[in-house]
């Protein structure tokens, strides 16, 4: 059965969930084999969760030169595994610093990049919506081996015990791919929510806040959900809330299971980054506001008055 | 040795996103006709970057882009904001171009270039890939400083702040490198009067796909990496019920939530 390879994302020691979908989806197109990329040590904690979710190999490509230098170490040690195995097709969540290593593994090798893909058939055939959901487009990588990024949220993972046995790649890096140095890591003020781009619920905020003071609103809301948090334009641009969390045509597409709107006109911009949301609620004062075209349910209020009475409403019922 | 830095930066004309966007059932490419083009409007922030950098450092911006010949507005537009001289790289053939053609077509066109840095931004609102940056620092062996929303430069050393979503990193590199960045790098400048008419008689060459020893059958539509089969647009979402607020607005969010099992 032809091989494919799920190059491998993980948070804090665990696979994410968008990775457990990528495997799943890897599964129409051949044998899934996962492959991790990163420091020494970065394979073991995370194989029993790659084999039980289909990996039948798991490629460790391990170098303590990787997480030095930006991309180049990651897309030698890529190189590496595919030089061993010949996959049929190569496969990851989509992301910043995945996209930027499977393309270039993919310029090196003579193949196509099709990215952030909703859904891939058993042929090869892959879906990607575009213009923020306006447009469904189906195509195919036609030259080379296929490179596929997929969106979050685009399948349910599932679990298919594979034997998950662990095949060591020697990876040596080169001195073309140490041009970038990490020099500092700088983690912000994070918290304990979820990455937005694969956030199962997203709660947003917009202008209606008002200042940046009212994202509390938003953050509470979103505690109570287990939610990610995210902002418009509008709230972005004033200043209220970091840049990475801006949903819409200039920030981040998100596709989660269900999309609170708060504050939130609904502009063509913000649209294009959530309409693809499988369950959108909004809450704003103005009944004209473009947001109702597109909520399955909306309440037309104070968000001061209704997000915090949802936020309470929400606790109680969670216990 | 050499006065100030010789910098690129890259500029690609889209569609308004303002507008619907749609794609030609021809040949499945982006209809660029019926919609208003306009500068892809992060690559602003790149260009006020290297404006930027030339005012610290000395030395000249070069506007690059690739498109059709009504791309060389936005090459314009560019000029007026400060930028010294464009270079528009034009020829039928390039319709339909995928994202590695288009870094080895560029890439070419850099060959023929001195230049210390090069700038764009992180996306183009059309095609969305993010990766023709990562791409070019690939095809051109130059350092990848990428997704950045803070430059700075030292001498030949280059660095930037890289943005994901628990903070940033620092990356360095010695120049030449590839930057792309963000929005909210910086605000970039609008063009003077002065400067509009300045543009005007600022040098633009235009190149074809000759020019650069490129054939034309190694590019384009047929010849892509990546092919689109087939488009459908989709319906819209269908409207559910909004309903006033009586006091009960978050109670009855809860009740929807539930009752679409989201609980």
């Amino acid at each position: 059965m032809a091989e494919v390879l799920v190059l491998v994302d993980a948070n804090e020691g665990a696979v994410t969930k968008a990775t457990l979908e990528v495997l799943t989806i890897a599964r129409r197109l051949g044998e899934p084999s996962a492959v991790v990329v990163g420091p020494a040590g970065k394979a073991a904690p995370l194989a029993a969760k790659l084999g039980e979710y289909g990996a039948a190999k798991i490629y460790v490509a391990e170098s303590d030169e990787i997480t030095g230098y930006l991309s180049g170490p990651s897309v030698d040690a890529l190189e590496a595994v595919v030089q061993q195995s010949s996959p049929a097709a190569i496969l990851a969540v989509t992301g910043r610093d995945n996209k930027e290593i499977l393309a270039r593994l993919a310029f090196r090798i003579g193949s196509g990049l099709m990215a952030d893909v909703v859904d891939v058939a058993a042929d090869g055939t892959t879906t990607q919506s575009i213009f923020g959901g306006a447009i469904s487009v189906e195509g195919k990588v036609s030259k080379g081996v296929p490179v596929i990024t997929v969106r979050p949220n685009s399948v349910a993972a599932e679990a298919s015990p594979a034997a998950g046995e662990l095949v060591t790649v020697a990876v040596t890096v080169s001195d073309t791919a140490k041009l970038s140095k990490v020099a500092d890591v700088i983690v912000e003020a994070k918290g304990s929510r979820p990455n937005l781009t694969d956030a199962t619920v997203i709660v947003s905020g917009g202008r209606g806040l008002g200042a940046a003071e009212g994202f509390a609103v938003v953050e509470a809301l979103a505690d109570s959900l287990g939610a990610a948090v995210g902002a418009s334009r509008a709230a972005v641009d004033a200043g209220w809330y970091p840049h990475q969390l801006q949903v819409g045509q200039t920030g981040q597409t998100v596709s989660p299971q269900l999309y609170i709107a708060v504050g939130i006109s609904g502009a063509i911009q913000h649209r294009a980054g959530m309409q693809t949301s499988k369950t959108i609620v909004a809450i704003n004062k103005d009944p004209e506001a473009p947001i109702f075209d597109l909520a399955d349910y909306g309440i037309i209020g104070d968000l001061f008055v209704v997000a915090p009475q949802l936020t309470e409403e929400l606790t109680k019922r969670r216990g | 040795m050499r006065l100030g830095m010789n910098i690129v930066v890259l500029v690609k004309q889209v569609p308004d996103t303002w507008a619907e966007r749609s794609l030609k059932s021809s040949d499945n490419t982006l209809d660029r006709e019926s919609v208003d083009a306009v500068i892809n409007e992060v690559d602003e922030q790149a260009i006020e970057a290297g404006l930027r950098l030339i005012e610290a450092h000395g030395g000249e911006v070069t506007v690059l882009s690739m498109g059709p010949d009504r791309a060389s507005e936005s090459i314009r537009k560019a000029l007026s904001m400060g930028a010294t001289k464009g270079f528009l790289i034009s020829d039928a053939a390039l319709h339909g171009a995928c994202v590695m053609q288009t870094a080895t077509v560029i890439a070419k066109a850099l060959s023929t270039m001195e230049w210390d840095i090069v700038l764009t931004g992180g996306e183009s609102t059309d095609a969305r890939l993010a990766v023709l940056p990562a791409l070019l620092a690939e095809a051109t062996g130059a350092a990848q400083l990428t997704q950045a929303r803070k430059v700075t430069v030292e001498g030949s050393t280059v660095s930037v702040e890289r943005v994901n979503e628990a903070g940033y990193s620092v990356i360095q590199a010695s120049t030449p490198a590839i930057i792309s960045v963000l929005e909210g790098t910086n605000e970039a400048r609008y063009p003077s009067f002065k400067g509009i008419m300045a543009a005007k008689k600022k040098p633009l060459q235009t190149v074809n796909l000759g020019d650069l020893g490129i054939a034309a059958d190694e590019v384009g539509l047929a010849h892509a990496t990546t092919a689109v089969t087939s488009f459908e647009n989709r319906p819209p979402r269908q409207a559910g019920a909004a309903v006033k607020d009586e006091g009960d607005g978050g109670v009855k969010i809860a009740d929807y939530l539930a009752s679409r099992k989201l609980l």
